[in-house]
């Protein structure tokens, strides 16, 4: 299984990691439309992780299936954690001075999107899938 | 990164053709300013055809840096967008709201030149 994991300590980490996912689009056949979903919702996720946790970890992963293309990007961080998830993901809404606030946004541009998070551990789970041809 | 800002008669041109860290695009949006300040430019146009990501945070500089630069008194145009630029921004619900879009550089210019005339 194809795995990349890129450490988010600064915002070059950010433009690493956005610039992975989209590698890995562009070699299992995702179109640009599906390249620059993937690369922006990355790119909103590793932010929040920097503004809100510091430091954390993007691991992007080709978790293709027969017939299937997908890749599942996980990003995990040891920050404060979301207090309420609900009202995280409702537009508009952001604690933080509007930087990261890509919850909702980026919600909209994968198939795949989960949290979990409790004070000390937050993991956002993305996925993208492609039928093949 | 520094991202070149080219004088041409009255008007400025630049094109954003590395991927910006958020420092980076700071930056870029200072340097405009200081730009326009310092030539005394009727207008910028802001190419971001080479740009294959704008997530929300680089979306927001832009739609600043417009701002900024019609608060200075001059116009600005952004031109070029990619389509899934596009496509992801209003998927995204951050569309650029009140900045001035062209298809490509060259109706950029004529609509910057457009908008001075009107100005005037």
């Amino acid at each position: 299984m194809n795995e990349k994991a890129v450490k988010i300590e600064d915002s070059r980490d950010v433009v690493r990691a956005r610039h992975e996912g989209r590698e890995m689009a562009r070699k299992l056949g995702f179109g640009p439309a599906d390249q620059a979903r993937l690369a922006t919702a990355i790119s909103e996720l590793t932010r929040n992780v920097i503004q809100y946790a510091g430091k954390g970890v993007c691991v992007i992963t080709d978790a293709s299936e027969m017939g299937i293309a997908k890749i599942r990007v996980r990003v995990e961080d040891h920050g404060p954690g979301i207090a309420d998830i609900d009202q995280a993901i409702e537009p508009g809404f952001s604690t933080g001075n509007g930087l990261g606030a890509g919850l909702p946004g980026t919600r909209r541009l994968v198939h795949e999107f989960r949290i979990d998070s409790k004070p000390g551990h937050t993991v956002v789970s993305i996925a993208i899938v492609r039928r093949r041809a | 990164m520094k991202i070149a800002i080219l004088k041409l008669r009255d008007i400025l041109l630049t094109s954003i053709h590395v991927d910006l860290t958020d420092e980076d695009a700071l930056e870029f949006q200072a340097d405009v300013l200081e730009m326009v300040k310092k030539t005394e430019a009727k207008g910028i146009v802001i190419d971001i055809t080479a740009m294959n990501v704008v997530d929300s945070f680089m979306a927001r500089i832009l739609n600043e840096t417009a701002s900024m630069v019609k608060t200075l008194g001059a116009e600005a145009v952004i031109c070029g967008m990619r389509p899934e630029v596009a496509l992801t921004l209003v998927e995204m619900g951050r569309e650029l709201t009140g900045v001035e879009t062209a298809v490509n550089l060259e109706q950029g210019v004529d609509k910057l030149r457009e908008l001075i005339k009107r100005r005037q």
